[in-house]
């Protein structure tokens, strides 16, 4: 690993995702979003549902996430997520229709359902904005 | 015979593709059980007492046995070993009362006619083993195990070790065992967010899930292999039966052909004499 740079490496119980050298990593934190860059102190996040984004010497990319954990350690992010996909494996159509069917069903939703059908709708509006940025 | 051979060396194949197709998950689930180990046990490391409702050991009176078959036969003493396996630990008088989780057809037919407590069963899970259904499962088992309904959850399935060895294997699932959670000491002070506390109680759940998917993959790489070895074997009786019964069809074929030409000849030499 090159100095003054972070590897980043996502994995999910299925397969990794992305491993690769980075300027900057934007990780969706529980408590909002969490900005790492080269030397930052050893961290450990739990994320929720969102946009990771990470920028390498030429462009910025990014990353559907759905709930997981984030370490930073020696400049090396580690990132296990339930679910991690790419802009180019997101299925737009599908993903409308879940934020359709979630918002239905949120209206008149209470207590648990409440929460499960809002964590159905976060993950399908992060879809279909991480989709936008292929 | 040939025919019967055929079948077996297709099977063979098809367990062949289906188990590169079961390692290959075990290898791509490899990182991520990697990382989550280590994030583990450095955090468990951290939290000073970590009295967490999945960590408490309970005196195991009542305890809840998952039992991982295959939904199919035809793979060699794959089922018969898990099965006998559980049969002696439900009679062997280790736990009070057990009740049964069964994940596999095979498992689920076999207790149907057996008067032993079953929780739940799972016929359909083998199939194709997603990490969705592993991940409702340990759910379920896990909530049970917090609300003080079972006092330990075990895991009985066959563990792949290499194509011609499958093993046995019984593991703790819940309470989580403390050794595969200790030993990770790293220096630094870490940013924690939010709370440490709050973080095991996520990564906890997780690490449960997690094996159960873990348990649910081995299990079906170990019943392909299984498969294939019964398969090749089974190829390899027919090749030999079909050697011998080529000898035996052979061996009547000149008998016929040898007790002709004694008549031909024996007619000839009876028409020569008059």
């Amino acid at each position: 690993m090159r100095e003054g740079h972070l590897h980043l490496k996502v994995v999910t119980p299925v397969r990794v995702v992305v491993d690769t050298e980075a300027d900057e990593v934007t990780l969706p934190g529980v408590l909002g979003a969490l900005g790492i860059l080269p030397g930052h102190a050893p961290l450990l996040a739990a994320l929720g549902i969102g946009e990771l984004s990470y920028r390498t010497a030429t462009r910025e990319r990014y990353l559907a996430v759905q709930r997981g954990f984030a370490e930073v350690a020696a400049d090396v992010v580690t990132v296990l997520a339930d679910v991690a996909e790419l802009p180019a494996e997101i299925d737009v159509e599908a993903a409308r229709e879940e934020k359709q069917a979630a918002e239905a069903a949120l209206r008149g939703a209470a207590g648990k359902e409440f929460e499960h059908q809002r964590a159905h709708l976060e993950a399908a509006v992060t879809r279909i904005t991480v989709a936008a940025r292929r | 015979m040939r025919s019967t051979q055929q079948i077996t060396k297709a099977m063979k194949m098809v367990a062949a593709a289906r188990l590169r197709r079961a390692q290959t998950h075990i290898l791509e689930a490899r990182p991520y059980a990697a990382a989550l180990d280590t994030v583990l046990r450095s955090l468990a490391s951290r939290v000073a007492s970590h009295r967490h409702e999945l960590l408490v050991e309970r005196p195991e009176h009542a305890v809840t046995l998952v039992v991982v078959t295959a939904d199919k036969g035809l793979c060699g003493a794959f089922n018969a070993n898990i099965l006998r396996e559980a049969i002696s630990l439900l009679e062997g008088g280790r736990w009070e009362r057990v009740e049964l989780v069964l994940i596999g057809r095979r498992g689920v037919d076999f207790f149907r006619r057996r008067s032993y407590v079953t929780m739940s069963t799972h016929a359909e899970l083998m199939r194709a083993v997603t990490p969705e259904a592993a991940f409702d499962l340990a759910r379920t088992l896990a909530t049970r195990f917090a609300a003080g309904e079972t006092d330990a959850i075990y895991l009985l399935y066959n563990h792949f070790r290499s194509i011609m060895k499958q093993e046995v294997t019984l593991e703790r699932l819940l309470p989580i065992e403390r050794a595969r959670i200790a030993g990770g000491e790293r220096p630094g002070a870490y940013i924690f967010e939010p709370s440490p506390q709050a973080l095991l109680g996520q990564i906890l759940p997780r690490h449960v899930q997690f094996q159960v998917l873990r348990a649910l993959l081995d299990s079906q790489a170990a019943e392909q292999a299984s498969r294939m070895t019964a398969m090749g074997a089974a190829s390899k009786n027919a090749a030999d039966m079909i050697d011998r019964l080529t000898l035996t069809y052979n061996r009547a074929r000149q008998a016929s052909i040898t007790k002709e030409l004694i008549e031909i000849v024996s007619g000839a030499q009876a028409l020569a004499e008059r």
